[in-house]
C-alpha cells in the first residue's frame, strides 16, 4: 500500500501540475483505500476523454470535509455516512468500489493458510483476553495443527483509517463485549498489542515478531505473501479469502433496501461470503453549484462502472456489480440536481 | 530629542548640513529600530495567535471534559472518551528516558572533543556529531522500526518482546538530540578562558579533576541550557516517535511496554478527525504547548538560580 500510495501520489503531483493546463478536469478528495483503482482509472479515462481526474487522497475525514465545504466535486469516504448526516449536509452517497481486510499471522510452526478463526475468538485476542496461541478456544477450531504456546502479540493500525473501521465493524458484530469495551470506528484504543503505521507497518511489524496477529487489505496480503487465516463467517463455514468470497460477501448486499446506500458488507450471509469485506463510497451534494462540474464526474464514474473492472480486478478490488450500479445511477444520481434540474440524464 | 553635539572647531558654515545629516541618521536609525520591533514582535503576535486559536478549538473538549481529560486512563476516538494521560505520561516518559541516555554521553562527547582529542581528529568527529542532527526524523523512525526494534527484540525478547515501545522511542529520542546536546556544551567548554585550564594543570590536577573541578562548574549554565534545548525537541518529536513508540492509547505505568506520545497520537489521528476527536485533539495541541512551555520556564528559573548562586 505504501509504495502504491507513493506512486499515487507521484502521480497526484504530477496531475496537480498539469491541472492549470487542462481544459477539464474533475476535483475529488478523501479515502485512500480506494486511491490506487481510482487512479488507475483516471489515467485510463484521461486516455480516452482527456479529461483528468484530480484526487486528493487525504483520508475519508478529509474527504467528507472538502465535499461539505464545497472546495470539490466530490468526496470519498470507506465508512458511509448515516442517512441523518446525508440530509443534514444535503449529500447523496454511492458504493463505487469493494475490498476486502484479511486477518494475517506469523507463528512459527504454522503453516500458510493452516489457521482458522471465528470472529468470537480474534476479538478476544485483540482485547488481550486469549494471550496463548495455543490456547483453548484456538485449539477447539484448528484440530489437527500443532499450536505452540507462544504468546500473542495483536498488531493494529496505529491510524485513523478505513481499514480500522471496518475490521471493528466485524469485530462489534461478533462479540457484544468488544462492542460495549472498545466499539467501531476509525480509531479506537485497542487494550493490548503493538501500533503501527499504514498497512507497510502492519505487515513488517506482523513479519518481525513470532506470534503476532495483525490485519491488512487484501491487496497487501498478496502482494507480500503473508499468512492469511481462514475465518467462520456468519453461516457456520470457514472460508479463504480471495476476490470470490469477497464477491460472494458483496452479491449478497442488499442495496436496495439501504436507506442512503448506508451499508457496511461486514459479516454478510451466504456460505461463500467473506465476512470483513467494505465498500468504499463516493459523496455528492444533491444540490450542486456547478453542474458542469458534476456531470463530468458522474461521467466519470459511470464509465467506471462499465469499464473499470479489469482493472478494479488487477488490484485485489471488487468490483461493484452491473445490477447496483443500474440502482446508483436510478436512485442515487438521480437526485442530485442544480437548479432543480437533474445533472445525470442517460 | 536632544541637541547634536559637534566639534567647536568645525566650520560655521557646516553646521547646517551636519545638523541634518544626523537629523536624517537619526530618523534612519529610528526606522530601523521600528522595523527590527516589529520582526520581534511578530513572534510574540504568532505565538499568542497559536495559543488562542489552539485554545479557542480545543474549548469544547475542556468544557466536557473538564479536568478529566487529564486522568481519564483511555484516548477513545470512537467512544469519544478523551483522555490525555496515555499520551502525557508517554511523552514525559520518553523524552526522561531520553535526557537520562543523551546527557551523560553528549557531555562526555564534548569535554573529549575540547579536552583530550587529538587535533587532526577533533574536526571530523565534531562534523559527524553535527551530521547526526541534519539526519530528517523520518529516517530515523524507519531505521528505528526497521532496524533497531528488530535488534533490541532479538536481544531483549524478555524485556522488549515486541521491540517497540517507550523505551525504544527514547532511545531513538537520545540519538536524536546527543547532536544538539553536545555541540552547545562543546561551545560553552571552549569558551573556558586557556590560563584557568593551564593553570589548573600546572598545580598538578588530572583531566578528571580539571574536568569536574574547573571546566564543567564554570559552564554549569550553559550545559543545563543545552540539556533544555535537547529536552524541548525530545517532548515534541513526531515522526521517528510515531514510529517506535508502539501507539497504545490505554494508559499503563510502564517504561518497557507501548504507549504513545502527544505529538504521535496527534500525527495518528488528525488526517481523518473531525468534530469532537479534532477538538480533542488540538486541545491536546495546547496540552504540548504548556508542557514545553513549562519545561523551558523552569529551565530558565534554575540557571538564573545557579546563576545568582555562582556569582
Amino acid at each position: 500500500m505504501f509504495k502504491r500510495l507513493l506512486t499515487a501520489a507521484a502521480v497526484g503531483s504530477l496531475m496537480c501540475a498539469s491541472a492549470g493546463a487542462m481544459a477539464q478536469s474533475i476535483n475529488g478528495a478523501g479515502a485512500t483505500f480506494p486511491y490506487p483503482v481510482y487512479s488507475k482509472w483516471a489515467d485510463a479515462y484521461q486516455n480516452e476523454t482527456d479529461i483528468g481526474l484530480n484526487y486528493q487522497a487525504i483520508g475519508s475525514g478529509g474527504g467528507i470535509q472538502q465535499i461539505s465545504a464545497r472546495t470539490v466535486t466530490f468526496g470519498a469516504s470507506d465508512a458511509p455516512l448515516k442517512p441523518e448526516e446525508l440530509k443534514k449536509n444535503t449529500l447523496v452517497q454511492w458504493p463505487q468500489i469493494t475490498g476486502g481486510v484479511v486477518p494475517v499471522v506469523h507463528v512459527e510452526g504454522v503453516d500458510k493458510g493452516g489457521l482458522k478463526l471465528d470472529g468470537k475468538t480474534l476479538a478476544d485476542i485483540y482485547q488481550g483476553k486469549i494471550k496463548k496461541w495455543n490456547d483453548k478456544a484456538i485449539a477447539q477450531l484448528n484440530e489437527g495443527v500443532d499450536l505452540p504456546s507462544t504468546n500473542i502479540t495483536p498488531v493494529y493500525r496505529a491510524e485513523g483509517s478505513g481499514t480500522n473501521f471496518l475490521f471493528t465493524h466485524y469485530l462489534a458484530q461478533v462479540s457484544d463485549e468488544f462492542k460495549t469495551n472498545i466499539g467501531e470506528g476509525k480509531s479506537v484504543a485497542w487494550p493490548s498489542g503493538v501500533g503501527a503505521k499504514a498497512n507497510a507497518g502492519v505487515a513488517s511489524q506482523v513479519g518481525q515478531i513470532n506470534g503476532a496477529i495483525g490485519y491488512v487489505e487484501y491487496a497487501y496480503a498478496v502482494e507480500n505473501d503473508l499468512n492469511v487465516v481462514s475465518m467462520k463467517n456468519k453461516a457456520g463455514k470457514f472460508v479463504t479469502p480471495n476476490i470470490e468470497s469477497f464477491k460472494a460477501a458483496a452479491g449478497n448486499a442488499d442495496w436496495k433496501d439501504a436507506e442512503g446506500m448506508y451499508l457496511v458488507l461486514t459479516n454478510q450471509p451466504g456460505e461463500g461470503s467473506w465476512p470483513i469485506v467494505g465498500a468504499s463510497f463516493i459523496l455528492m451534494h444533491t444540490d450542486v453549484k456547478d453542474a458542469e462540474a458534476a456531470k463530468r464526474a458522474l461521467a466519470f464514474f459511470d464509465w467506471a462502472y462499465e469499464n473499470g473492472d479489469d482493472a478494479a480486478t488487477e488490484l485485489n478490488y471488487v468490483p461493484i456489480p452491473s445490477n447496483v450500479a443500474e440502482l446508483v445511477r436510478e436512485q442515487v444520481w438521480s437526485q442530485i440536481k442544480a437548479d432543480g434540474k437533474a445533472v445525470w440524464d442517460k | 530629542m536632544s541637541t547634536p553635539e559637534y566639534p567647536s572647531n568645525m566650520p560655521l558654515g557646516a553646521d547646517q548640513h551636519r545638523l541634518r545629516a544626523l537629523g536624517r541618521n537619526h530618523r534612519l536609525d529610528l526606522a530601523f529600530q521600528g522595523t527590527t520591533f516589529v520582526f520581534a514582535m511578530l513572534v510574540l503576535v504568532t505565538l499568542f495567535a497559536i495559543i488562542a486559536s489552539l485554545a479557542v478549538a480545543g474549548y469544547s473538549t475542556f468544557a466536557t471534559f473538564g479536568f478529566d481529560f487529564f486522568t481519564l486512563n483511555r484516548w477513545s476516538a470512537n467512544q469519544e472518551i478523551f483522555g490525555a494521560l496515555p499520551a502525557i505520561y508517554g511523552t514525559l516518559v520518553s523524552s526522561a528516558i531520553a535526557i537520562l541516555i543523551a546527557a551523560p554521553i553528549s557531555i562526555g562527547i564534548a569535554v573529549f572533543l575540547t579536552e583530550k582529542c587529538p587535533s587532526k581528529l577533533r574536526q571530523p568527529l565534531a562534523t559527524t556529531v553535527e551530521l547526526l542532527a541534519g539526519v530528517p526524523s523520518i529516517i530515523y523512525g524507519m531505521w528505528g522500526v526497521q532496524v533497531l526494534a528488530p535488534f533490541l527484540q532479538r536481544y531483549f525478547p524478555s524485556v522488549l518482546p515486541a521491540g517497540t515501545g517507550l523505551f525504544t522511542a527514547g532511545l531513538i529520542l537520545a540519538i536524536m538530540i546527543i547532536p544538539f546536546i553536545t555541540s552547545v556544551t562543546r561551545d560553552v567548554l571552549m569558551t573556558v578562558p586557556k590560563a584557568t585550564r593551564e593553570s589548573a594543570y600546572g598545580v598538578g590536577a588530572t583531566t578528571w579533576e580539571v574536568t569536574r573541578s574547573i571546566l564543567l562548574p564554570s559552564v554549569k549554565g550553559g550545559v543545563v541550557g543545552a540539556i533544555i534545548l535537547g529536552l524541548g525537541r525530545a517532548l515534541g518529536e513526531t515522526m521517528a516517535v510515531t514510529f517506535v513508540i508502539g501507539n497504545n492509547l490505554f494508559f499503563a505505568p510502564t517504561l518497557f511496554g507501548q504507549g504513545t506520545s502527544i505529538a504521535a497520537l496527534i500525527a495518528n489521528q488528525f488526517p481523518e478527525a473531525d468534530g469532537a476527536q479534532r477538538s480533542a485533539l488540538l486541545a491536546l495541541g495546547l496540552v504540548l504547548f504548556l508542557i514545553t512551555l513549562l519545561v523551558l520556564t523552569a529551565a530558565r528559573l534554575m540557571l538564573r538560580k545557579m546563576d545568582r548562586a555562582h556569582g
